[in-house]
């Protein structure tokens, strides 16, 4: 088992440097190297670059060097937490990504949240109750969840909320707290705030985790160890929750390796139209200015994510799965 | 309880129905099933599959499940307080159903590969059944799973008992199905099929073990299979049905010795023996089992039978009666059509 894990581990570490390569390409996409891209931007503010600086500069990110060197360098650097200059802002990329970070990790793990609170329930009651009233209607609601665009209903609720809750749209933050330091009010703030995005951003993904769960759920409930369970005078429900749910949440821990980028990268064009400060906008910009060493953190973080996300779902598998725990040797 | 080492009737069922209802019509998968369980003996129900053996199973413990329902009939048990009741008057989920599932009657399975979840120890699914019907501590109860275990021929139960079902031998964990049935003494054990999916030496062993078993508890078996070879060795008496319905019934010796329907006859004809000349043709029985939504009129094996008189087998329906002192035929070949007697006047034998 430990061996499991550790290998595990192990490839996702590779993973991730492989990821880390494809990343640095990105970076060097673009034609010219970075220095000149510098360079350019900064006469365009009317600031002139000598070429001593320039020249300092293509020493520092090594852009007259082959690949591999290039790449050592930037990884050396990105280890030490220096993830480069961002052209777009003018400022380190961490310094870019910083704070939108831990509010795309909170509003992320929100709509997670959101999603399995819902989606659970609701596959059981439906799996349990196949073509009932109940059925029907969270059927209808989970296809209307999965039509309908996003943003749409991200437009739809903002209109509601303003017109009906005078809720403040967009954002996360009251204008006043924009740009205060973290304190209390604004944590608080951000919490009233939080659940608009949330409940749009968890729409999508718990319809289709309600279809998952139930047609999961309908092919455990026909399997023979079920009325076993029920010969044994177990009632009904205990019956239900301790066996084939138990077997139906396999799939569902497998799928939290694609739901972490997934929240990030996929929310951009909501995270847009809500103004939210996460970091899918910045990506989009990033990619749109050519901003390589800002997109090029972005990609690999996402990368990262995909693949601790992965290795956490197969550590849930395990747990929750014995052969799985018990066959890997 | 008066037992003078006479048969002690535990469980009477009459005309049991339990019809499937389907969008493409109404499937009758028991039409009228009625038998006796005694104390301590063991009753086979033999049929080919479809006949509905397994379906009276689940009927007896209520746990027929969606498109099915119990139409009509009684299900008398005698519980082990001494209190007589119709189990097709319960809830199934109620309180008391739920005391005699698993506690007073308990299933053992066809297939002992998928009939034990995967995600929990044999350990934790005994266990689970006894805490279930009695009031015991969880370390109780553990010792008592090990000595269950130990008494089915579990070899070193004290560590069996933290494995997984697929850590074990289809054989092992047919015995620690077996166990989990014996875990709160049933009164009566229902094994459907117990020995269908297991290898021919490893079904000989569970059968001695089924019996050995229930010399020692003195329990009721009630062995559903559609094997003769498992029927003669193993059963007191025995129940023949086709499509649903009882064709015939009595002691295993009269059945195989002197059988009297023809599907009995024919059933028994089929088995290959040891005697018979090499390179003949096994007899088979012409035909097949009809639809189940096409079923046929009168007596729903005369399209095969080879004794089928015209005018009277495909009209009139035969009903279950005396031949002698042991059994019961549902046949024309013995009883003058009796147009006009209602189909649930069986009776039974003492």
């Amino acid at each position: 088992m430990l061996s499991f894990i550790a290998r595990r581990i192990m490839l996702g570490a590779l993973t991730t440097w492989v990821i880390s390569i494809i990343a640095f390409l990105v970076i060097l996409l673009p034609p010219g190297d970075f220095v000149d891209a510098y360079i350019a931007q900064l006469s365009g503010l009317g600031q002139y670059v000598s070429l001593e600086t320039a020249a300092n500069l293509r020493e520092q990110y090594g852009t007259d060097q082959p690949f591999h060197v290039q790449y050592i360098k930037w990884i050396r650097r990105v280890a030490h937490g220096d993830f480069g200059q961002s052209l777009e802002f003018g400022v380190p990329v961490a310094d870019v990504i910083g704070d939108r970070l831990w509010l795309t990790m909170v509003v992320s793990l929100g709509a997670i949240a959101l999603t399995w609170g819902l989606a659970l329930p609701i596959g059981i009651y439906s799996a349990v109750h196949q073509y009932s009233f109940g059925d029907y209607f969270f059927t209808f609601i989970g296809f209307i969840g999965l039509a309908i665009p996003n943003f749409l209903l991200a437009l739809i609720l903002m209109y509601i909320g303003f017109k009906y809750f005078d809720a403040s749209i967009g954002g996360l933050f009251s204008p006043e707290y924009q740009l205060e330091p973290w304190t209390w009010e604004k944590i608080w703030d951000l919490i009233k705030h939080l659940p608009m995005p949330v409940i749009i951003l968890g729409m999508a993904g718990t319809a289709q985790l309600i279809r998952i769960m139930r047609a999961n759920l309908l092919d455990e409930l026909r399997k023979p160890y079920v009325v076993t369970a029920r010969a044994k005078g177990l009632t009904e429900t205990r019956v239900i929750l301790k066996y084939p749910v138990r077997a139906a949440l396999n799939p569902f821990a497998s799928t939290i390796g694609y739901l972490l980028p997934f929240v990030v990268s996929g929310s951009i064009i909501i995270s847009v139209v809500m103004s939210l400060p996460t970091v899918g906008p910045i990506l989009l910009r990033a990619l749109v200015a050519q901003d390589v060493y800002l997109a090029g953190t972005i990609i690999l973080m996402l990368g990262t994510l995909t693949v601790i996300g992965t290795i956490i779902s197969d550590l849930l598998l395990m747990w929750i799965d014995p052969r799985i725990r018990l066959e890997q040797r | 309880m008066q037992n003078n080492g006479l048969n002690q009737t535990i469980l009477s069922v009459r005309n049991l129905k339990t019809y499937f209802f389907q969008d493409e019509g109404t499937v009758k998968a028991v039409d009228g099933a009625t038998f006796d369980v005694y104390a301590g003996k063991t009753l086979g129900i033999v049929g080919e599959s479809g006949c509905g053996k397994s379906v009276t199973a689940r009927s007896i413990l209520r746990i027929e499940e969606k498109p099915a329902r119990i139409v009509e009939g009684e299900i008398t048990f005698h519980r082990a307080n001494g209190s007589v009741l119709d189990v097709t008057q319960l809830e199934p989920g109620s309180r008391e159903m739920r005391a005699i599932r698993g506690g007073e009657i308990s299933l053992v399975f066809q297939e002992p590969m998928t009939s034990f979840s995967a995600h929990y120890t044999i350990g934790n699914q005994i266990i689970e059944i006894i805490r279930l019907h009695q009031s015991v501590s969880k370390r109780a109860a553990r010792a008592q799973t090990i000595e269950l275990l130990r008494k089915v021929g579990i070899p070193k139960p004290e560590r069996r008992i933290d494995e997984y079902p697929f850590q074990l031998s289809g054989g092992l964990r047919q015995r620690v199905m077996i166990a989990m049935a014996l875990a709160n003494n049933p009164r009566i054990l229902i094994a459907d099929e117990p020995t269908t999916a297991l290898d021919v030496t490893t079904q000989a062993q569970i059968l001695e073990l089924l019996q050995e078993l229930q010399e020692q508890t003195r329990m009721a078996v009630i062995l559903i299979t559609h094997n003769m070879g498992v029927i003669a060795e193993t059963a007191d008496d025995v129940v023949v049905m086709y499509l649903g319905r009882v064709v015939e019934t009595g002691p295993v010796d009269d059945i195989f010795h002197a059988p009297q329907h023809p599907y009995t006859r024919a059933l028994l004809r089929s088995i290959p023996s040891i005697m018979s000349e090499s390179r003949t043709r096994l007899p088979t029985i012409s035909g097949s089992i009809p639809h189940p939504y096409n079923r046929p009129t009168g007596c729903p094996f005369h399209p095969r039978c080879p004794d089928f008189m015209p005018g009277t087998c495909n009209r009139l329906e035969p009903q279950l009666l005396p031949v002698n002192e042991h059994q019961q035929v549902n046949c024309f070949l013995y009883h003058e059509p009796q147009p006009h007697q209602s189909n649930d006047e069986a009776v039974s034998h003492e």
